[in-house]
């Protein structure tokens, strides 16, 4: 896709040229609905760019090769809906483990199991409490497809970063959506020239170095914990995003809600102009903006929550206010997308 | 007098003393690979890929460029890395739990994909490093800790023979099946790996390398023993030789 400007486009397709402008030259990826325009747009796009795509034969290979793709340093990514992050978990344990940069894109569908291939955002445990292990992934959760460009591209960026996976929480609503949105072909990513020293490019004019995730010496892991934990310390210090709408000193009742349910609280809070509403959307799910959250909701009556799930970032919510604010949950499970009128009745009924 | 070096160690081998169990061929095999790599002058243009198991260590044995891989992964790590810098030469070296069970779908799929890379399996029937387990080559009858009657075929199947199973995949240049028990041995497995090297660095296409090794230790042999074993016992069942090889 040539040239700048606003461009009509959807959302799945976003998310590939966005890639693709972060210098993405590697991406690996399986069938799944909602998400399969991801790898067919790529297979399109990717060589276009001269970078490889290759139609993996399941999850855990998708996930595999972006591990081998990073050894070398190469920015790479994966995506996939639900059931598909669930096989996804081992290699970005292994990742993180490792300390490999990579993106990962979950488009959710509704679950448990095979579910359906409904909107949802089933998967917020899954992407804020990944993997086996001690760690922790940046997990970004746009609401419009201004966002999902934007974020994609960021995420290239941050997982170079931090050298760890960083996802991409969506869902099939906005997979699936067509919107106007900027195109920004000429941004140049933050680290072009970023030397990976640690990359495996062929031991030229030195000895042999290895990338790992097995560290059996005694000590030598838990030394390597506290170090990865000093990074998640750092990312919780610096990359904290969030945006508030409506919020003032007169707001009355917050309303709490990520992704494409914040999209649907905005139409909800167009509806419902009597009352003083404000919203508070945390875009970064991990980490979690728990102190901004508190801050926004310090003279309000009471908390709305509101998700595609039945509560799953209510417990971040609880653990922002401290119990500071009463707190009311509304949640469409299964794929159910509500109405704005719905998240209405339900503030009307419990304000 | 002068003196004349005859042998000295690899530059492609680490200063590390191997870890191995005495008398275990995973030694060998990682020396006869860094033996090709020097000779081939590749040095510096290799990368491997280590395996769950015994062999999760390769790297600290080689002095090349070397990354783990999740269980059964390691084919599929090796074909980004690959794809990614298709001058270099990468190989993954895989135990039989590893290749054959847990990765099974990962070295179908590299091979029918026909990647431009080398597959090093070895074979000892069982689980090494997690203590002796039955694996999907164990023998038919053989003791191991999960099949203490010895390996029943109507409730645990069959040992699959991993070589002659990619035999029909297009994608697959060349297969052989080696051993390390003796010289003349030793020397065949060098030159089946070293063939394989070539082939990659020629883009003739996807080798697979099968070496019957033994595990002395699961094994509960000593290692002239086991050695006996994999020479009568499973090569009888593993058949030794080129299986397929088209240039």
């Amino acid at each position: 896709m040539n040239g700048n400007g606003t461009v009509f486009i959807k959302g799945n397709h976003a998310i590939v040229e966005a890639a693709l402008d972060a210098g993405c030259r590697f991406y690996a990826g399986y069938p799944i609905t909602p998400q399969n325009e991801i790898p067919e747009y790529m297979s399109k796009r990717m060589p276009e760019e001269k970078g490889v795509f290759i139609q993996a034969e399941s999850e855990l290979i998708s996930i595999n090769m972006v591990f081998g793709a990073a050894t070398t340093g190469a920015r790479a990514m994966t995506t996939s809906s639900s059931p598909g992050m669930s096989l996804m978990q081992e290699g970005i344990s292994y990742m993180a483990g490792a300390e490999l940069p990579g993106v990962l894109v979950n488009v959710m569908r509704g679950g448990p199991g095979l579910g359906n291939i409904s909107p949802s955002q089933s998967d917020y445990y899954q992407a804020v409490k990944p993997g086996h292990g001690d760690f922790h992934m940046i997990t970004l959760a746009p609401s419009n497809l201004q966002e999902m460009y934007d974020y994609t591209f960021d995420a290239f960026d941050l997982a170079d970063k931090y050298r760890n996976p960083v996802m991409i929480l969506t869902d099939g609503l906005l997979g699936q959506m067509m919107e106007s949105m900027d195109m920004k072909h000429d941004r140049k990513p933050l680290y072009p020239d970023a030397k990976k020293e640690w990359a495996l490019t062929g031991a030229v004019g030195r000895k042999g170095q290895r990338i790992v995730s097995l560290l059996m010496d005694p000590g030598v892991l838990e030394a390597h914990n506290i170090k990865l934990g000093k990074k998640w310390k750092t990312m919780i210090e610096n990359e904290r995003k969030y945006e508030l709408f409506n919020v003032n000193e007169e707001t009355q009742y917050l309303i709490v809600a990520f992704g494409s349910m914040a999209r649907i609280s905005k139409g909800a809070m167009k509806l419902m102009k009597d009352l003083k509403i404000g919203l508070f959307r945390p875009i970064t799910v991990w980490p979690y903006p728990y102190e901004e959250l508190k801050k926004a909701a310090a003279g309000v009556k009471k908390v709305f929550v509101f998700e595609m799930n039945q509560g799953q970032m209510l417990d971040d919510v609880k653990i922002g206010l401290e119990g500071s604010k009463p707190v009311e949950f509304f949640g469409r499970a299964g794929g159910g997308v509500p109405m704005p009128e719905e998240l209405c009745d339900f503030i009307n009924k419990n304000k | 007098m002068k003196e004349k070096v005859l042998y000295k160690r690899p530059v492609a081998l680490s200063e590390k003393p191997f870890s191995y169990c005495p008398g275990c061929t995973h030694s060998t095999i990682h020396k006869l690979i860094a033996e090709i790599v020097d000779e081939l002058g590749i040095r510096e243009k290799t990368i491997g890929v280590a395996p769950v198991g015994c062999a999760v260590f390769a790297y600290d044995f080689w002095n090349f460029d070397v990354t783990e891989a999740a269980h059964g992964r390691a084919p599929v790590v090796a074909t980004a890395i690959k794809r990614i810098m298709p001058e270099k030469v990468v190989f993954s070296y895989q135990g039989d739990g590893d290749l054959a069970s847990i990765g099974m779908a990962e070295i179908i799929h590299t091979a029918n994909r026909g990647e431009n890379l080398t597959v090093i399996f070895i074979n000892n029937t069982n689980y090494g490093m997690t203590g002796g387990q039955m694996a999907p080559t164990t023998l038919a009858k053989q003791v191991t800790t999960t099949s203490p009657l010895g390996r029943d075929v109507k409730t645990s199947g069959y040992p699959i023979r991993m070589s002659e199973l990619l035999l029909p995949l297009q994608g697959v240049k060349y297969i052989e099946r080696v051993k390390a028990t003796d010289a003349i041995s030793i020397i065949r497995t060098k030159k089946a790996i070293k063939k394989a090297f070539m082939n990659q660095i020629t883009h003739v296409g996807f080798s697979f390398i099968e070496v019957l090794s033994n595990c002395p230790t699961n094994w509960k042999k000593d290692p002239v023993e086991s050695n006996k074993w994999v020479d009568e016992t499973m090569a009888e069942f593993f058949q030794i030789g080129k299986i397929k090889d088209i240039q």
